[in-house]
């Protein structure tokens, strides 16, 4: 044992170390802690562990840390801490602390490391099972550790087999379905006050156990009385423990008890050299066992035992401690008040429940020993110990809460003692109507401070059940739920911080476009080159440079992100025409085809290209952020609907690469990248795929265009990715190849009335919504979404149709997703009658002004037709136009 | 957490999974022939029920086929997996 | 003596020295039941009584009065959705709101602190730009914030490029905000109760007593109750219920979990929602921190999630609010939520003649409290669909006029 200093309210003190703050507070003589939330009251420490109402701290020293029961803090040199009345901090620094996470699979999870889970690991260790052995404090033993008594040896000896995982300092916060458990480890608070990085500060345990034990034992609960709150009123167990570690405060002590173990509590501290001027138990009369074990060996030790009674007031000096006692006999005219700087409560074992209550095991109420149990045993979960209800040979205790008290009394008579609330509170509340405890805890805010009704919990079901002549199995046990102690948000986030806290996905070309300088745009996890501007260029600029370069040069895009599913077997094509809305399964082998893809619902969800690669192989291309949700598509109807048809899927977006050049140069480009390559068009036709080496490597081609210009869009397996763009250009310097990004991208198509999912779709747009009704085959029975295009609803007149929109003035851009008024409402002020929205907006090269696509309704009749956008600071004026700007002929396609 | 009992890989952690609803509800092959109504229920109604339920789940993370299994959606107790187009087993119910 | 100021919490008022019945039993009929005790059936019982003058009322509640989502809720108010029909209800619901207190005659702890929901990338702007001009349109309150006037508004928000997905912008709209759960519900209650209402608790629908397709009444756990008109106002056990009374609703009842910290300083006072970076967060008037995410993907009736969407809801707080890190997670809760396939509500006629429904709020009941409770108690007293309620009617699936609002409605879908 080293003694370490530490700082408390700015004031030093010296302890040892790993002993509790709470237990150095005391032996250091500092009984008034703090003072409580609402009313001021002073208060000391009342308790032993996490079950401690009052004594909590901010910690400023290490990683820092709001609200903390002192009783759980382990002390350090250079400790620094403040006490708090409620309420932690936050300060505005960042913790650096590294937090992390890890994942077991073990037959058997034992909860508690006291002596029944210390029996029930060796148990199934001796059946060879894999055992996790979990205690939240320090040290294993249980309550033998507060008693200062040792842990039998071939118990403690269970922690070292090898089949047996021991983890101190670790609690488990919830048990889940399926034997699945969250625990959180403390691993190096105890260490020092510094900020650890090399290893983690807490751990986050994920446990799948085949069977769970819980043997969390119990903590004692108050009694409620007038003054039940003062410094030096402490929970027996807890008192007892403390002065016999050394805390010298009390020099007389009187024990107000239900049970046997005020007895036991009352003989530690005389054999302490506290004076123990009474053990004042409400029993009456005890079973012979008791007398025998516990009111016998008092009457030994020559101290009072006073029968039937209990306290129902306490006195204080002018600093606010206990001084004096006032018992009374409920049945009896009793009443004395004796002097005392100790009150140590025995008001009840409380077992710890939670864990159990979290999957749905209800506690029983067990009469004899005045608590709520669990006993269960299933394949999945256990209880042992004081949970399961075994305290002990002598263990029967008399349900009582308190006694009764004048209206007086009962304003001082505290039932939560972080929330200040009394029995007044408590009682107005049965008296407006509560009966649940979920209602009293509502009205009064019992149990939903930082303890979590640990100790009041059980307390203010009693009372219920006393107010309303109910027993408190009937009134049921409190609603807990996890964590079963406070958790850092920092430690559950553990390693998903920064650039872990989701994937990035990067093309082969990733690295290129980063060196240019491009800034990425987020396409779901993909990051995408947004525009390539050159030194000093604005997105404006460079958008616009971009967009003359490949309608009158040749651009180049990294198209890599879009999905990719490989898709074989015999009857793909017959499955395709179910999948698209137009016809596939005639599509010629080396050919490429736009489909549209629709849900059940008959509204468009994807879109992309696919290629007939031979007879039964085919390459389906998607939205870049569609690619998953697609594959899944196709795999359920395969898979849940139709499994005659033979058809395998495989999603292949990250094995291959798609470099697209584009423009009218870019067949003098292709021409050098594929020298063996006939670029002719009468050779190489629109929507053809060619199988080529390009700059040296295999690839295929497709002559797929999404900007309506001559295109080649090279496809090669990833690894060549950054090679074929490299290639392109170094071949294309002297035809002033311009790389460009989905700014530009997204200009382009938009010139030529090209839909994208997501942009002029919101899942509520049929094709024919779309001005595609070309892309529905009339052919075809039936494919996905076919039925519900004639819905009343979805085959009505005025439905929102894709148009283009010309602002008057052509140097405006109106901004995507401003909202469309028919021209007449110009000057009505909203809320105004809208007909449609913005859906692309952008200002393009090739027309020397702004445009945008929208969807107007019934916008296809309404061409011609004048509009308002009603803005916060103007009113812009435009007309409905066709959706196609740029080569309405689609000439430009063929270069 | 649930932990799934995918019939080809034994159970699994949720995180692996994609959930489906309600099993066993087939495409009608007659869809013209509906009435909008009927059609509706193809597409729209679910069973919720309160208790056991037949659904599917799509072992994502894994080996990526569809399953059927019984489940209470009280206690998220889990009953027999089933692969697709196998016979059901009995409701544990 | 200590040498440090402490931080102090505010103290909040009483309840009132009484609230209702307790133990309440049933009549042996009445004009109208409404079946579920929660926010909207309370509030369905109050705007009879107040608006239609019809208190011969019971509401029947299974469990413990206001026992579903009233009992614990990350409560934001806002009206800022995206459609026309849900501009209308929500905001007629953020009008009574307004004036709630006040009429209702019980503190409610209403604070219109503002809601921000965030965008963080170009698709998620444009996203949320279309919903900012529909607002306007719809003139709902709406104002379009770059990062920096996030910070000023928020600063605990990290607006630096250096996190994952950046923040990019946000919608905000400053007459939304919060309130206490607890205290609307039970104002809603005690303000019934007192025209007249009957609040049954710990009596669960067992069947229904339709004859010749109209609704006579309803079994019971504590007997059969006859009734002209019933309601059915039950969230998560929509469908138990229909089910009973013979038809389908197209609900699914999943899990919905969130989360409140301790008492801590406070450091926010407004609300901040993000879609990309999943999670909401508002700090209530004591200093609790009190957050949500989506939804648990399966059907449920546990009231019980996953803890892996509680993990991944905190690192989405860190990232977002790295003055969370220290933070203490002390009580985590899960509800059942009815979510529909437009996640819109399902208001008005089934089916049975005079057996209404008011479902399907999903994640987003506690904002539309008001509004749907006396959307509900006009559509019952005349027996025909009020105006705002008229586009959630339960046929809408047949004809196909689905109110999508799976992107406005937030983190949840």
């Amino acid at each position: 044992m080293s003694t370490v200093n530490f700082t408390f309210d700015g004031k030093q003190y010296a302890g040892e170390k790993g002993e509790s703050l709470a237990s150095a507070l005391l032996r250091n003589g500092v009984l008034h802690f703090t003072d409580s939330s609402y009313k001021d009251r002073p208060r000391g420490v009342m308790g032993l562990w996490v079950e401690e109402t009052n004594a909590l701290v901010n910690v400023d020293s290490g990683a820092g840390e709001p609200l903390k029961p002192a009783t759980t803090i382990e002390l350090v040199e250079g400790l620094v801490v403040r006490s708090a009345q409620g309420v932690g901090d936050l300060p505005d620094t960042r913790d650096n602390s590294r937090y992390d996470k890890a994942n077991r699979h073990v037959d058997v999870l034992v909860v508690g490391a006291g002596t029944a889970g210390l029996a029930a690991a060796k148990k199934f260790s001796d059946q060879g099972k894999s055992v996790i052995v979990m205690d939240d404090k320090p040290t294993a033993g249980g309550h033998l550790v507060y008693l200062g008594q040792p842990v039998p040896a071939e118990l403690l000896a269970v922690l070292d087999r090898e089949n047996v995982t021991y983890l101190p300092r670790t609690t488990v916060q919830g048990l889940y379905d399926q034997g699945y458990s969250v625990a959180t480890e403390r691993r190096t608070d105890h260490l020092d006050a510094n900020v650890h990085t090399e290893m983690s500060r807490i751990r986050t345990w994920h446990i799948r156990a085949e069977h769970t034990v819980l043997a969390t034992g119990a903590f004692q609960r108050h009694l409620v009385f007038a003054n039940n709150d003062r410094p030096g009123i402490m929970l027996s167990h807890a008192a007892a423990t403390y002065v016999s570690n050394g805390v010298s405060l009390f020099k007389s002590a009187v024990v107000v008890t239900v049970d046997n173990q005020g007895y036991r509590d009352a003989i530690r501290l005389h054999n302490a050299g506290v004076q123990v001027s009474a053990v004042v138990d409400i029993r009456k009369k005890v079973s012979k066992s008791s007398k025998k074990s516990s009111r016998k060996a008092i009457e030994k030790l020559g101290i009072r035992l006073i029968k039937g009674a209990t306290v129902i007031d306490t006195q204080a000096n002018l600093d606010g401690l206990l001084s004096s006692v006032t018992i009374v006999d409920p049945k009896s005219d009793l009443r004395e008040t004796i002097k005392t700087d100790l009150l140590a409560v025995s008001g009840g074992w409380t077992p710890v429940v939670h864990l159990a209550t979290f999957i749905g095991i209800k506690p029983t109420w067990s009469e004899k020993r005045a608590a709520f149990i669990v006993k269960h045993n299933d394949s999945l979960t256990s209880t042992t110990g004081m949970l399961a209800g075994d305290f002990g040979e002598d263990d029967e205790a008399e349900t009582f809460f308190g006694p009764k008290l004048s209206s007086e009394q009962a304003l001082v008579a505290f039932v939560d003692f972080q929330r200040d609330a009394t029995y007044r509170d408590f009682k107005r509340a049965i008296d407006a109507g509560m009966r649940s405890i979920e209602h009293v805890k509502r009205y009064t805010a019992i149990g939903t401070a930082h303890d979590q009704g640990k100790t009041s919990g059980t307390v203010t079901m009693g009372l219920i059940g006393q107010a309303i002549g109910k027993a408190p199995d009937e009134i049921g046990s409190l609603t807990f739920r996890p964590p079963y102690i406070s958790i850092p948000f920092a430690a559950l986030a553990g390693r998903d911080r920064g650039l872990l806290s989701d994937p990035e996905r990067t093309t082969p070309i990733h690295a290129w476009h980063v060196a240019s300088g491009a800034p990425m745009e987020d396409v779901g996890q993909w990051k995408r080159p947004w525009y390539f501007p050159k030194a000093g260029e604005t997105m404006h600029a460079a958008v616009l440079r971009e967009c003359a370069a490949v309608r009158e040069g040749v651009g180049v895009m990294d198209a890599s992100t879009l999905g990719k599913i490989d898709i074989q077997g015999k009857d793909s094509g017959e499955f395709l025409d179910l999948i698209y809305t137009n016809m596939f399964s005639t599509l010629k082998v080396g050919m490429s085809r736009y489909g549209l893809m629709c849900g059940i619902d008959g509204m468009v969800f994807d879109d992309g290209v696919t290629t007939r690669i031979s007879e039964n192989h085919w390459l389906m291309t998607t939205t870049t952020g569609g690619a998953a949700k697609v594959l899944d598509w196709l795999e359920e109807w395969l898979q849940t609907e139709w499994p005659h048809l033979e058809v395998y899927c495989t999603s292949v977006t990250e094995q291959i690469s798609t470099v697209a050049i584009v423009g009218p140069k870019s067949r003098e480009l292709m021409k050098r990248l594929a020298p063996s390559l006939d670029v002719s068009n009468e050779s190489f036709a629109f929507m053809e795929n060619k199988h080529a080496e390009v700059a040296g490597v295999p690839a295929r081609i497709a002559r797929i265009s999404f900007s309506g210009e001559l295109a080649y869009e090279i496809n090669v397996p990833a690894i060549y990715g950054l090679h074929i763009w490299e290639s392109v250009m170094s071949q294309g310097a002297d035809l002033n190849i311009t790389p460009y990004g989905t700014e530009t991208m997204h200009v382009l198509r938009a010139e030529k009335g090209f839909v994208i999912v997501g942009q002029e779709t919101d899942g509520t747009q049929t094709p024919d919504d779309l001005d595609m009704n070309w892309i529905v085959s009339k052919k075809k029975d039936d494919f996905i979404g076919k039925r519900s295009f004639s819905r009343a609803d979805t085959a009505r007149d005025g439905r929102h149709q894709l148009v283009g929109i010309l602002a008057d003035d052509g140097s405006y851009v109106i901004p995507e997703g401003a909202y469309i008024v028919a021209g007449s409402d110009a000057a009505t002020p909203p809320p105004v009658k809208h007909i449609g929205y913005i859906t692309s907006s952008y200002e393009s090269a090739a027309l020397g002004r702004s445009f945008a696509l929208a969807l107007v309704a019934n916008g296809l009749a309404r061409k011609g037709e004048k509009i308002a956008i009603p803005m916060a600071d103007r009113v812009v004026t435009g007309v409905i136009t066709d959706s196609v700007f740029v080569d309405k002929e689609n000439t430009r396609r063929d270069g | 957490m649930l932990h799934i009992p995918c019939p080809y890989c034994g159970p699994r952690d949720e995180t692996e999974f994609h959930y489906g609803s309600e099993a066993h509800v087939a495409y009608p092959e007659n869809s013209a022939n509906l009435t909008d109504e009927e059609w509706a229920k193809f597409v729209f109604i679910r069973s919720n029920p309160k208790g056991w339920m037949a659904e599917r789940w799509v072992h994502s993370a894994g080996c990526r086929r569809w399953f059927n299994v019984w489940r209470n959606t009280i206690n998220h107790e889990f009953g027999p997996s089933y692969k697709p187009f196998t016979q059901q087993p009995k409701s544990p119910a | 003596m200590a040498t440090t100021t402490r931080r102090r919490t505010v103290e909040l008022p009483d309840h009132p020295d009484f609230l209702w019945v307790a133990d309440q039993k049933p009549k042996k009929s009445y004009d109208v039941i409404i079946i579920g005790a929660g926010g909207h059936g309370l509030a369905t019982a109050y705007y009879l009584a107040k608006n239609h003058g019809i208190t011969n009322v019971a509401v029947i509640e299974k469990g413990w009065l206001a026992g579903g989502n009233m009992g614990r809720n990350t409560t934001i108010i806002r009206s800022n959705y995206l459609w026309d029909e849900s501009a209308g209800i929500y905001d007629h619901s953020l009008k009574l709101w307004e004036n709630l207190e006040e009429e209702v005659g019980y503190e409610m702890f209403f604070s219109q602190r503002g809601v921000m929901t965030l965008a963080h990338s170009v698709s998620d702007v444009r996203s949320k730009q279309r919903n900012f001009y529909a607002n306007h349109v719809n003139a709902v309150d709406s104002v379009w914030l770059t990062p920096n006037e996030i910070k000023e508004i928020a600063p605990i928000v990290n607006i630096s490029e250096d996190i994952r997905y950046p923040v990019m912008g946000a919608t905000f709209q400053p007459r939304g905000g919060i309130a206490k759960h607890d205290w609307v519900a039970w104002g809603y209650a005690k303000a019934a109760a007192d025209m007249g209402v009957d609040i049954i608790q710990n009596c669960e629908v067992t069947g229904f007593k339709i004859v010749d397709g109209k609704v006579q009444g309803i079994k019971t756990t504590q007997g059969d109750i006859a009734a002209n008109k019933v309601g059915m106002v039950a969230a998560g056990h929509t469908s138990v219920l229909s089910k009973m009374a013979g038809f389908d609703v197209p609900l699914q009842s999943r899990p919905l979990q969130a989360l409140v910290s301790e008492l801590n300083e406070q450091v926010l006072d407004t609300v901040i929602m993000s879609g990309a970076v999943h999670v909401y967060v508002s700090q209530a008037h004591k200093g609790e921190l009190v957050m949500g995410a989506g939804t648990d993907s399966y059907n449920s009736y546990a009231q019980r999630g996953g803890f892996h969407v509680i993990e991944h809801q905190l690192a989405a707080a860190c990232e977002l609010f790295p003055i969370f890190e220290r933070a203490h997670m002390l009580r985590t809760w899960g509800g059942i939520v009815d979510i529909a396939p437009d996640a819109s509500p399902i208001i008005g006629l089934t089916p049975v003649e005079n057996l209404f429904i008011n479902s399907g709020w999903g994640t987003g009941g506690f904002k539309a409290t008001p509004g749907s409770g006396w959307v509900m108690a006009a559509t019952i007293a005349s027996g025909e669909p009020d105006a705002l309620a008229k586009p959630y009617a339960l046929d809408r699936f047949i004809s196909g006029h689905l109110i999508d609002e799976h992107g406005a409605a937030g983190v949840a879908h």
